[in-house]
């Protein structure tokens, strides 16, 4: 609870101040989150879906609490909560796990919330970029909330990106809500691009409605200590969601990605690929559930964790699961951890390239598959030349970004 | 020119070649034959520098530099070229990716700036022409897919691209039927320079008939027991081993 005090003392001094900044529909649910916060505080590793991750420890430094509302233009489509409309402001907190303390601390300290509503039938021609830039001389905490309604029919890409501006200590507890109706398609990108002392828990919730497309991509290109959670429920008959992961970790980073998809409906489909490159001394873990409900019958489903440790000093966690209990699907689980091909690296030595280069090219072959499987073909190249750069050590953290 | 001499290798501990010595010439073609085991390819791999192969005694100078000091890399740049027994499938990394870095790597080496894009696809499309790789082999990973023949004309293509200026084949034949040997042999012989050199190594005579070696070796339990022409290959062909062993005493 050392931790936790700290949040619960510091709500208890601002929560007015909040609740002035805030609408009624983000003030509605603070008390009940605070009171699950209270009682259960952070979740220890005996917590199943918090096994890898050391939450005391990555909450616990003293961080100053941003309490502003969101900043900068809005991309089209997107609103401050206030703004947005009633029938998709009271989807707030409805599709989150209210039970989980990370995300109760969120709905309890969060101001605003950026809300994406594109309307039925509605085909949003541009990616809409949402940039995080994260600033400022002092450790700051932020907790960020998105949430996201797409009405029956509409299509859009969304690319959230996380980067740092300045080489403060960083927490960013960020909750993003999905509320996808029937026939919607979305392909959902976040790319993290931030530096070592940047911490990151992220909680993506989903509902998917009949027919309904998700592709997520997660990328973490760099960072410091990252834990991602993606819920997803395949609610509505025939939906569909593909959830790929592209994890490039070095150093003493740590990526901890924890998923759960949710086949609630028959003929649903579902497609997981992480892959992890993993050099130094970095962590990685990996824990996705596919869960196949009674009555989801038709179910087909497919979960690859894919895993290059490229030190004997790196390591990998990792831990695919399947439940069934219908009688009619087609599920498949795995994952491996390999090592550096050395017969490969000697092919190519021998053919004149030097090591540094020949385990280059082979840690982006094994990363490309993920890549490529991105429907966006300008984010795909960009990309490409990232994950190069990023293998190289060139990655400079705000490249290519308008804000900063 | 390659000089070897006295050359002792060891893998794991044990003792494959066991005082080699053997002097190749520029313009020159030897064959080293051999049953299986006599370390004809430990022999290949010390001369590229294979990190898992040590060599305890002996030297290996080319072209008057110490080869054994030398990274692969370096002794790939240096002109070193070896056509493996069993290329590698490196799943992901393009044939075009792969020949670009290993050609600029070359040219960096020599101090040489990188070849333009374009001329560079042009050179793939020129080589590619002489071993009769398709150019769909060429658009895919290194390798991956590729049938036995396949691979071993790959291996003769990126010989092609790189022009060195000792080559040596390492079973180049095994696994090949007549057509895709012609095939292989015939690009080969194209490629081949005055005064570029060959290490030719198998257990048959049919890759000779079109390679034509100056000198054949007999390599034995990690010795070379004879030297001769390539009569001595026709020879082997029709006898068998048997009576080289005896010869020597083994």
């Amino acid at each position: 609870m050392s931790a936790a005090k700290q949040y619960i003392d510091f709500y208890g001094e601002v929560r007015d101040v909040i609740a002035r900044r805030s609408c009624a529909e983000v003030n509605a649910q603070r008390e009940a989150a605070f009171e699950t916060f209270s009682a259960k505080g952070f979740p220890s590793q005996k917590v199943e879906r918090y096994r890898y991750a050391k939450v005391d420890a990555d909450f616990s430094p003293n961080y100053g609490i941003a309490l502003t509302p969101l900043d900068g233009p809005l991309p089209p489509y997107c609103f401050h909560i206030a703004d947005a409309e009633p029938r998709a402001r009271v989807l707030y907190n409805k599709v989150a796990d209210a039970t989980d303390s990370i995300v109760a601390l969120n709905t309890m300290l969060c101001v605003d919330t950026l809300v994406v509503h594109v309307p039925r039938g509605i085909r949003v021609e541009h990616p809409i970029q949402i940039s995080n830039i994260l600033k400022g001389e002092q450790d700051t905490m932020v907790s960020r909330r998105i949430l996201v309604v797409m009405d029956e029919m509409a299509e859009a890409d969304i690319i959230i990106t996380d980067r740092a501006a300045s080489q403060s200590r960083f927490m960013t507890n960020q909750v993003i809500e999905v509320v996808m109706k029937d026939d919607s398609h979305l392909n959902l990108y976040e790319v993290e691009e931030t530096h070592l002392l940047c911490t990151r828990y992220s909680s993506v919730f989903v509902q998917q409605g009949r027919n309904s497309h998700l592709h997520h991509t997660s990328l973490t290109l760099f960072n410091g200590h990252t834990r991602n959670r993606l819920d997803v429920l395949l609610q509505g008959e025939g939906s569909e969601v593909t959830a790929n992961g592209c994890i490039i970790a070095d150093k003493m980073q740590r990526v901890d990605n924890n998923t759960l998809i949710d086949h609630q409906a028959p003929s649903c489909q579902s497609n997981e690929l992480y892959k992890y490159v993993l050099d130094d001394n970095a962590v990685g873990a990996f824990a996705g559930k596919v869960l196949v409900r009674k009555g989801a019958q038709k179910t087909v489903s497919q979960e690859t964790n894919a895993n290059l440790c490229a030190t004997s000093s790196a390591r990998m966690y990792t831990q695919p699961m399947l439940e069934i209990y219908a009688d009619d699907v087609k599920c498949s689980h795995g994952s491996t951890v390999g090592q550096m091909d050395e017969a490969a690296l000697f092919y190519m030595r021998q053919r004149g390239i030097d090591e540094q280069e020949a385990r280059l090219l082979l840690k982006a072959a094994f990363i490309t598959e993920v890549i490529e499987t991105i429907p966006l073909e300008s984010l795909r190249d960009r990309l490409h030349i990232l994950v190069d750069k990023r293998l190289r050590g060139e990655l400079s953290k705000c490249e290519g970004c308008k804000l900063c | 020119m390659l000089e070897i001499k006295n050359l002792h290798a060891s893998i794991n501990g044990k003792e494959i070649l066991k005082g080699i010595s053997l002097t190749v010439k520029d313009g020159e073609v030897h064959a080293v034959m051999g049953l299986n085991g006599a370390g004809k390819s430990t022999l290949s791999n010390v001369i590229v520098g294979h990190p898992s192969y040590e060599v305890t005694q002996g030297t290996i100078t080319w072209n008057d530099k110490d080869l054994l000091s030398l990274k692969p890399e370096e002794r790939a740049h240096e002109g070193i070229f070896l056509s493996f027994q069993q290329p590698v499938e490196i799943p992901g990394v393009s044939m075009v990716n792969f020949m670009r870095a290993a050609l600029n790597a070359k040219r960096k080496y020599q101090g040489l700036e990188p070849m333009p894009a374009g001329d560079f696809l042009k050179l793939m499309r020129e080589k590619r022409s002489i071993v009769e790789l398709d150019s769909k082999l060429a658009n895919r990973s290194v390798n991956e897919g590729f049938s036995g023949g396949e691979k071993k004309r790959n291996e003769i293509f990126q010989m092609a691209m790189l022009e060195p200026t000792l080559t040596i084949l390492d079973e180049t034949d095994s696994g090949l039927d007549v057509d895709a040997l012609r095939v292989v042999a015939e690009g080969f012989n194209k490629l081949r320079r005055p005064e570029s050199s060959a290490i030719v190594i198998t257990h048959y005579q049919r890759l000779l008939d079109y390679l034509k070696p100056d000198v054949v070796h007999v390599l034995i339990d990690g010795r070379i027991v004879k030297t001769g022409g390539p009569e001595l290959a026709v020879e082997i062909e029709n006898r068998g081993f048997d009576w080289i062993k005896e010869e020597a005493g083994l």
